[in-house]
């Protein structure tokens, strides 16, 4: 069985290699605290795996993500010069090889769905090939090694070390951003187990109109919306919302259809997604991949959607639950 | 009402612009400690966040061989694609991008678009290319903008189609949640279904907005360029 530790394994592997090369690139003038960060991620993605089966205490792993952060957060991480290929050199070698640069690049996806819709079902001996659960992530990471076999393959490229270096400037250029989403879990985690949610949700009965089957729909839409701002996610949002306003007025109370309410409750918590840095891995990571100046940018770009939908989550579900 | 305090943090901290991984660390520490738990049960639920966070940090495997294919040319060789289709603008391309995301979102196919994985080799250069080649030479502003609309594209096909799938962990979370919560039997069936209407609104809505950013574009660019010829005319 292919399992998705070993993947984190492989990632962490990647980053530590990856920080190695950090320690002796001399064109950065901040390489020792880039390379400390990155190996720490690199050494807390393998230490990790003992973590979560519990057989290694958590706190010196939370320890070094708080130097992660704070490595990051004071500004001990940089990066070096880039050591690519030219402008002129890329259009003469996309000129060379075409649309034969697309095989590698659409082999992720294609790879990724052929785990997701075939290889998930195939097991060996009576184990499933992959692991249960996992299947996306395992997807991914096979889509990935196999996409780079086959590019340095086509490209006659013998040398490991290049893509590594072409991933590690990448890497460099995310900077802190790259562990912004791990760290908001966390946070999400910290909020729930501290009773942020009950607070909010005790809030939420106090604003609730009496007597108004529209407004409640309205404040369960919207108040799913906010939390899952505040939280970075719908999902932290949705026992608190839906055990406040959800299942005892529009459910019980208003005899709404609960498939209805539910699923659409959901969604409003969506809209919310679309415009929290909170939500960092879909928001404050793609502007940082994308090399963007301002880090809000697809937050901007979504921000009028979220409110229209939010609008169309209130009508839909005042319209068909009822 | 004194956890609350740790949202505050957070709100002030994004709105200040202070470094977002510090602004979370306190943040955590803050609620943790005013919430009741000792030290070292912050610690540890900083590192039990981490290790059980893993999988959001995973496209980071795709990296190498996206950088190698750069180096290579493969987003100048997306830009060339695209002008070939004279009839595909920016915001139409972007578009068929949305739908396919959120078709692909709601088969259960997740991660086969990603900013990782599509948006930044492909997509991005792709909605780039077409805009250049109707509008000339994009400004910094305009080189932003379609690129932050490329991300938005990827982000609302996913969010408004995988709630289709019956699988994905949104619908099991809310029928577990609801199931053991409340002693009732949801199906994940009817939860899906009810993601339908507002699915086609996301379409929609998302879709007529990424078609008028080709006028958007259009008219930022026609400013930016005219004022360029004329400089040169002024000099002959």
């Amino acid at each position: 069985m292919i399992k998705a530790e070993w993947f984190y394994w492989l990632v962490g592997a990647i980053f530590l290699v990856m920080a190695a090369q950090m320690v002796t690139d001399r064109s950065n003038p901040k390489r020792l605290g880039t390379a400390a960060f990155w190996g720490l991620i690199g050494a807390g993605f393998v230490y990790s795996s003992w973590v979560v089966d519990h057989r290694a205490p958590a706190e010196p792993l939370g320890a070094a993500v708080l130097a992660m952060a704070a490595l990051a957060g004071f500004g001990f991480t940089g990066r070096g010069t880039v050591r690519t290929t030219t402008g002129a050199e890329r259009a003469a070698s996309a000129a060379r090889l075409g649309n034969r640069l697309f095989v590698p690049a659409l082999t992720i996806p294609l790879v990724a769905m052929a785990c997701a819709v075939g290889v998930k079902k195939l097991s060996i001996g009576g184990e499933p090939v992959l692991q249960k659960g996992s299947e996306t992530i395992l997807g991914l990471g096979i889509g990935a090694i196999t996409a780079l076999v086959v590019g340095m393959v086509m490209l006659r490229e013998k040398r490991i070390a290049t893509p590594v270096h072409a991933g590690r400037s990448m890497l460099e250029a995310m900077g802190w951003a790259m562990l912004l989403p791990q760290m908001l879990a966390t946070l999400g985690t910290i909020f729930s187990v501290s009773g942020v949610g009950e607070e909010v949700g005790e809030l939420t009965t106090k604003a609730l109109p009496e007597d108004s089957l529209y407004l409640a729909v309205a404040v369960y839409c919207i108040g799913m919306f906010l939390f899952t701002v505040i939280m970075g996610n719908a999902f932290a949002a949705f026992p608190v919302m839906t055990a406040a306003v959800g299942w005892p007025v529009l459910i019980e109370q208003a005899d709404g259809n609960a498939a209805a309410v539910l699923a659409i409750g959901m969604l409003a918590g969506f809209c919310g997604t679309l415009v929290t840095p909170m939500a960092a891995n879909f928001n404050i990571v793609p502007a940082a991949l994308l090399e963007l100046k301002d880090q809000y940018g697809p937050i901007k770009a979504q921000l009028p959607t979220a409110v229209i939908l939010l609008g169309c989550n209130i009508a839909i579900m005042s319209v068909v639950a009822f | 009402m004194l956890v609350l305090l740790g949202v505050l943090v957070v709100v002030i901290g994004f709105a200040t612009r202070r470094n977002p991984l510090l602004v979370v660390g306190v943040a955590g520490i803050v609620t943790g400690l005013l919430g009741g738990l000792s030290p070292r049960e912050v610690l540890a639920a900083f590192g039990d966040g981490f290790a059980s966070s893993r999988a959001v940090t995973i496209f980071a495997i795709t990296l190498p061989v996206i950088g190698l294919l750069e180096r290579y040319g493969l987003q100048e060789q997306a830009r060339s694609l695209i002008a070939r289709f004279t009839k595909l603008t920016t915001g139409r391309f972007l578009a068929l991008y949305l739908l396919l995301r959120q078709v692909t979102a709601a088969l259960g196919l997740v991660s086969v678009c990603g900013p990782a994985q599509t948006v930044r080799p492909l997509v991005a250069p792709m909605a780039e290319g077409a805009a250049e080649r109707a509008h000339g030479p994009l400004t910094d502003k305009a080189r932003e903008k379609v690129r932050s609309f490329s991300a938005s594209a990827d982000n609302v096909g996913l969010f408004f189609g995988e709630d289709v799938f019956l699988a994905v962990g949104s619908i099991l979370l809310i029928t577990g949640f609801v199931n053991t919560t409340y002693d009732t039997h949801l199906e994940p069936l009817h939860l899906a279904l009810w993601a339908i209407p507002t699915a086609i609104c996301a379409f929609v809505v998302h879709g007529w907005r990424l078609l008028r950013l080709d006028r958007q574009l259009e008219r930022e660019l026609l400013t930016a360029n005219a004022t360029q010829p004329t400089a040169t005319e002024a000099v002959k």
